[in-house]
C-alpha cells in the first residue's frame, strides 16, 4: 500500500471528478423522478444504455457526429418518458411497484439491445475520443470533459428551473401534495408527463456521454445501478445539484481508493459511505 | 394450517419417488433448480414478504452461504454436508448483525431498507473479492465429492434441494400461523401501531430476518457445489434479489405458498426459453410477465387467499353474547373512582427541536376514574399520550404505572403492562380484516392470548362495539364512525387497565357521539381507568370524573368540571382574555 506520487494522485482525483460527473448525470433523472414523481425508475439505466447504443449506431454506421445524435435521441427519449408516466399514472403504481415494473422494462430493453447489437463489446470510434488536453502534468481527455460540462449544465439548468421559475415551483408543490396543488390550479398530470419526459431525455444525454467514453455491453446496465443509487441517496431525493455533488464525492473517493489500494476495493468506499450516511442521518435523504 | 401441512407432506412424498422412475438426469437437475429458487424465494418471503421490509440483500446472504461452503470444502476439505450448518450459521449471523444495527434506526424502512441491504451486498462482495476468501479468480469445487444421497449425482442434488425446499416451506407455513407471523403482518401495515399494541417489533424483525438469511445460506452452500465454480461478481449482484422479489410478487407475498408458485413458474419459463435456444427472448418474456403481473395483479396469484386466514380458527369457538350484557371479559374493578393511584406522572418533559411540548407535567390518575385531558391545540395532550404509551421517550420525568417506571420501557412492554390507546385519526392495519385487527391486539397486548383464543375474543369486542357484521371486511370498507370504533375494539381487546382515548369522538355526528358516550361509560363500569382527550365538551361534561387542563405543555387546572369552567386561567387559555373579571 505505497503512497502514490503527487501527480498520480492529482490525475486520480481528476478522473474521479470525471466519473463522478457521469454518476451525477445518470443520477439526476433518477433523483428527479424518485423525489418529485415518487417513482424508482430502474429502467433509467437501461434507457441510458439504449441511448448509448443509438449514439454508437447513428455515428459509426450512420455517420453522424456523436454529439449531433442528441438531436434525435433527446426528443425520442422524451416521448418514451411521457409514455412511461402515462402508464404509471393510469395504473396508480406505488413507488415500490414502480421499481419492479421498471426492472421488467430494464430486462426487456436489455434483450432488445442484445438481439440488435449482440452481447459483444462495442466501442464508438469518434473524432473526439483521440483528443486529450494537457494541463501541466495532468491529462484531460475531451470525452470526459464533455461529460463534466454536460452534467454541470444540465444540473444547473434544472436547479434554476425548479428554484426560480413558476413551472419549477408548481412541480415542487405537486410533488409535496398533488391534491392540494391541483386545487390551486396546478396541472399535476401535465407536469408529471413533462418531468418524466425530461428524466428520460436526461438518460439519453447520459447515454451519449457513456458512448463517448466507455466500451458498451448489454450486461453493463447493471454495473452502474448500485453506485448511482448511492449518489442519488447521498445527494438527497428530488434535488438537482445533489446527485452531481454526491457523485463527485463518490467518484473522487473511489479514485483515491484505487490509487492507494487496488481498483477492486473501490465499491467498498461508496457503499460503506451510503450505509453510514443512511444509519447516521436517515432523515436527510 | 393442517391443510397446508398435509399439502406439503403429500407434495414431498410424491416428489421423493421421482428419481426412482429412471428419468434422464436432465429432469432432476431442472427440478433441483426449481427447488433452489423455491428456497430462495420462500426464505426471502418469511421476512420481507410478511413484514414488508423488502430486502435487496438476499444475494449477500445466499453468497455468504455459498462462499462458506466453497471455502471450507475446497481449502480445508471439510466434508460437504458438514459445511451446510456453518453456511447457515454464517448467513444468519451476518443477517442478524445487520438487522440489529439497521432496525435501530426508525427511518430505515421501505426503499431505504432495500437500498441499505443492496449496498450491504456490494460491501460483502467487495470484501470477499479482495480477501483470501476468494482473492479474485473465484473458487473451484470440482474436487469436492458430491455426497451419495441418491443413485446418481443429479439425484443427490435433487434430494438435497427437495429436503431443503420442503423444510423452508414448512418453516414459512409455521411462521405464517404463529405469533411471529401475526406480528410481522402487523409490522407490514403500520409498524408504530404494532409496537404500541405490544408487538416486540425489533426482536421479531431480527428473528425473522436471521431465519430468512440462514435458509438462504444453506441454499447457497448447495448451489456452490452444484455450480462447482463460484465467483464474487456473479454471486453478489442485484440479479439474485430482483429475481427473488419478482417470484414472490408474482406468487403473492402475503401467502406462505405464494413464492413456491412464483418460483416454479418463473424457473420453468426461463428454462423453457433457454432449452429452446431463445435465452434472449426468454429474458424479454420474463420482463413482460413482471410488468403485466404488477399492473394487473399487484397482489400476486395467491393474493386473494389470505383474507380467509383466521376464519377457521374462529369457527372453533362458541360465539359469545354482547359484552355489555355479560361484561365478563374485562377485569372486574371498582365501579366508582377510588383514591388509589394507578398512574403517577412527575415532572414529565419532552421537546421537539426546540418546541417544548411538555414542560414539567405532574398528573395523577386514580384507579377507576375517567380523567378528561383538555387544552387548546398544541397544548401537549397528544404528546402526553405518546409518552405514556411509550411511542416517544420523555426527556425527563417519571411515569409510574402500578409501581413500574414506564419511562424506561419500550412501547411494546408498556402495552404488555396494561396500557392501550386509540389514535385520533384511526390507524387500522389496512391489509388485515377487522377481526384480525382486533385479534392482533388481543394476542400482543396485556391480554396475551394465544391466536385461536384471540380470534374468539375479537368477536366479543366486535359485538361490544357493534362491528360484528364487519368482521371479515377490510378497514377501508368502514366509515369514519366504524373506524373509530374499530380503534376502540382494538384497544379494549388487549384488556388494558388504563385506556388512553385520543379524540375518539371528533368528526362523529351527535347521535354517534351519544352511542360512543354510552360505550365509554360501559367500559369504565367494567373497571378500566380512562384518560379521555376530547374537544366535544358535552361528552366531557357527561363522562369525566375529573379534568386536567394543559396549556403550552403545563398543567393549568385540575379539578371537577365546575371548578375548571370557572378557572380564569382556563378561560384565558381558550379565549385569549388575560384580564380579570371584575
Amino acid at each position: 500500500m505505497a503512497l502514490p506520487s503527487a501527480s498520480l494522485l492529482a490525475q486520480s482525483i481528476l478522473s474521479g471528478l470525471f466519473i463522478g460527473a457521469l454518476y451525477g448525470l445518470l443520477g439526476l433523472g433518477l433523483s428527479l423522478s424518485w423525489g418529485l414523481l415518487r417513482q424508482i425508475n430502474l429502467a433509467h439505466f437501461a434507457l441510458a444504455f439504449l441511448g448509448a447504443y443509438l449514439c454508437y449506431q447513428l455515428s459509426s454506421v450512420g455517420g453522424m457526429d456523436p454529439l449531433a445524435t442528441m438531436l434525435v435521441i433527446v426528443p425520442g427519449f422524451f416521448g418514451i418518458g411521457v409514455a412511461l408516466q402515462w402508464v404509471f399514472s393510469r395504473f396508480r403504481i406505488s413507488p415500490f411497484n414502480s421499481l419492479l415494473v421498471t426492472f421488467g422494462l430494464t430486462v426487456i430493453i436489455e434483450s432488445v439491445i442484445q438481439s440488435l447489437w449482440t452481447a459483444d463489446f462495442r466501442r464508438l470510434n469518434s473524432s473526439y475520443g483521440d483528443i486529450t488536453f494537457r494541463i501541466g502534468a495532468l491529462y484531460v481527455p475531451l470525452p470526459e470533459l464533455l461529460t463534466l460540462v454536460l452534467s454541470l449544465v444540465m444540473s444547473l439548468a434544472i436547479w434554476a428551473t425548479l428554484r426560480h421559475t413558476d413551472l419549477g415551483r408548481a412541480m415542487r408543490a405537486a410533488a409535496q401534495d398533488g391534491g392540494i396543488a391541483t386545487a390551486f390550479g396546478v396541472n399535476q398530470k401535465g407536469l408529471a408527463l413533462l418531468l418524466s419526459g425530461v428524466c428520460a431525455a436526461l438518460a439519453g444525454v447520459a447515454g451519449v456521454c457513456i458512448a463517448l467514453s466507455y466500451t458498451l455491453a448489454p450486461a453493463q446496465i447493471y454495473a452502474w445501478i448500485g453506485v448511482v443509487f448511492a449518489a442519488v441517496m447521498l445527494g438527497g431525493l428530488g434535488r438537482a445539484l445533489g446527485p452531481l455533488i454526491a457523485g463527485i464525492v463518490i467518484g473522487v473517493s473511489e479514485s483515491i481508493t484505487m490509487a492507494i489500494t487496488a481498483p477492486s476495493w473501490a465499491p467498498l468506499v461508496s457503499f460503506s459511505l451510503l450505509i453510514v450516511v443512511l444509519l447516521v442521518r436517515p432523515g436527510k435523504v | 394450517m393442517t391443510r397446508g401441512f398435509a399439502a406439503i407432506l403429500i407434495a414431498g412424498g410424491g416428489l421423493a419417488v421421482i428419481p426412482l422412475a429412471g428419468l434422464p438426469p436432465f429432469y432432476e437437475s431442472f427440478l433441483y433448480l426449481v427447488f433452489h429458487w423455491i428456497v430462495l424465494a420462500t426464505s426471502w418471503n418469511i421476512f420481507s414478504g410478511y413484514s414488508g421490509y423488502f430486502s435487496f440483500g438476499h444475494g449477500a446472504f445466499f453468497g455468504a452461504g455459498m462462499y462458506t461452503t466453497a471455502y471450507l470444502a475446497s481449502r480445508f476439505e471439510v466434508p460437504f454436508l458438514s459445511t451446510l450448518p456453518v453456511a447457515a450459521g454464517v448467513a444468519m449471523l451476518l443477517g442478524g448483525t445487520l438487522g440489529a444495527i439497521v432496525f435501530r434506526v426508525r427511518e430505515i424502512r421501505g426503499e431505504l431498507f432495500a437500498l441499505v441491504t443492496l449496498a450491504f451486498t456490494f460491501v460483502v462482495g467487495t470484501i470477499v473479492l479482495n480477501t483470501p476468501i476468494d482473492g479474485g479468480p473465484g473458487i473451484y469445487l470440482s474436487a469436492v465429492p458430491v455426497p451419495a444421497i441418491g443413485p446418481t449425482g443429479a439425484s443427490s442434488f435433487y434430494y438435497m434441494g427437495l429436503v431443503l425446499a420442503l423444510g423452508t416451506v414448512l418453516v414459512a407455513l409455521v411462521v405464517f400461523h404463529s405469533r411471529l407471523g401475526a406480528g410481522l403482518f402487523a409490522v407490514h401495515d403500520d409498524e408504530d401501531v404494532a409496537e404500541v399494541l405490544g408487538v416486540p417489533t425489533y426482536r421479531y424483525k431480527i428473528a425473522a430476518f436471521s431465519l430468512s438469511c440462514g435458509l438462504a445460506g444453506v441454499a447457497g452452500g448447495i448451489q456452490a457445489l452444484f455450480l462447482s465454480y463460484v465467483t464474487a461478481g456473479e454471486t453478489f449482484s442485484i440479479i439474485v434479489p430482483l429475481t427473488v422479489v419478482l417470484m414472490c410478487v408474482l406468487g403473492g407475498t402475503r401467502h406462505w405458498a405464494g413464492p413456491v408458485v412464483g418460483a416454479a413458474a418463473i424457473t420453468s419459463l426461463l428454462y423453457a426459453f433457454t432449452a429452446g435456444n431463445h435465452p434472449v427472448a426468454g429474458k424479454a418474456v420474463f420482463g413482460a410477465v413482471l410488468i403485466v403481473v404488477i399492473l394487473f395483479m399487484p397482489e400476486g396469484l395467491l393474493g386473494r387467499l389470505p383474507k380467509r386466514r383466521m376464519v377457521g380458527a374462529y369457527e372453533l369457538g362458541t360465539p359469545t353474547n354482547g359484552a355489555i350484557a355479560t361484561g365478563s371479559a374485562l377485569p372486574v374493578g371498582h365501579p366508582s373512582p377510588t383514591r388509589e393511584l394507578l398512574l403517577d406522572v412527575r415532572g414529565l418533559r419532552k421537546a421537539f427541536r426546540g418546541v417544548q411540548a411538555l414542560d414539567g407535567v405532574d398528573i395523577e390518575i386514580r384507579r377507576g376514574e375517567i380523567l378528561g385531558l383538555l387544552g387548546p391545540n398544541g397544548s401537549g395532550k397528544s404528546t402526553f399520550i405518546n409518552l405514556v404509551s411509550g411511542h416517544f421517550r420523555p426527556d425527563a420525568g417519571k411515569i409510574r404505572f402500578d409501581g413500574r417506571n414506564l419511562a424506561v420501557l419500550e412501547a411494546h412492554a408498556v402495552a404488555r403492562s396494561g396500557i392501550a390507546r386509540t389514535y385520533q385519526i384511526p390507524r387500522p392495519f389496512a391489509h388485515l380484516t377487522v377481526r384480525e385487527n382486533v385479534a392482533t391486539a388481543a394476542m400482543f397486548g396485556s391480554a396475551n392470548l394465544a391466536r385461536a383464543a384471540a380470534v374468539r375474543d375479537a368477536h366479543h369486542w366486535l359485538e361490544f362495539t357493534d362491528l360484528a357484521s364487519f368482521a371479515n371486511a377490510l378497514p377501508d370498507d368502514l366509515n369514519l364512525h366504524q373506524r373509530k370504533f374499530l380503534e376502540l375494539a382494538r384497544a379494549l381487546s388487549s384488556r388494558p387497565r388504563l385506556l388512553l382515548l385520543d379524540e375518539v369522538l371528533s368528526g362523529l355526528t351527535p347521535t354517534e357521539i351519544d352511542g360512543a358516550v354510552d360505550l365509554i361509560r360501559a367500559i369504565r363500569d367494567q373497571g378500566t381507568t380512562i384518560v379521555f382527550v376530547e374537544h366535544v365538551m358535552r361528552a366531557v361534561m357527561a363522562l369525566t370524573d375529573r379534568i386536567v387542563v394543559l396549556n403550552h405543555g403545563q398543567v393549568i387546572a385540575d379539578g371537577n368540571a365546575a371548578e375548571i369552567m370557572e378557572s380564569a386561567e382556563v378561560v384565558s387559555a381558550y379565549l385569549g382574555y388575560s384580564g380579570t373579571y371584575a
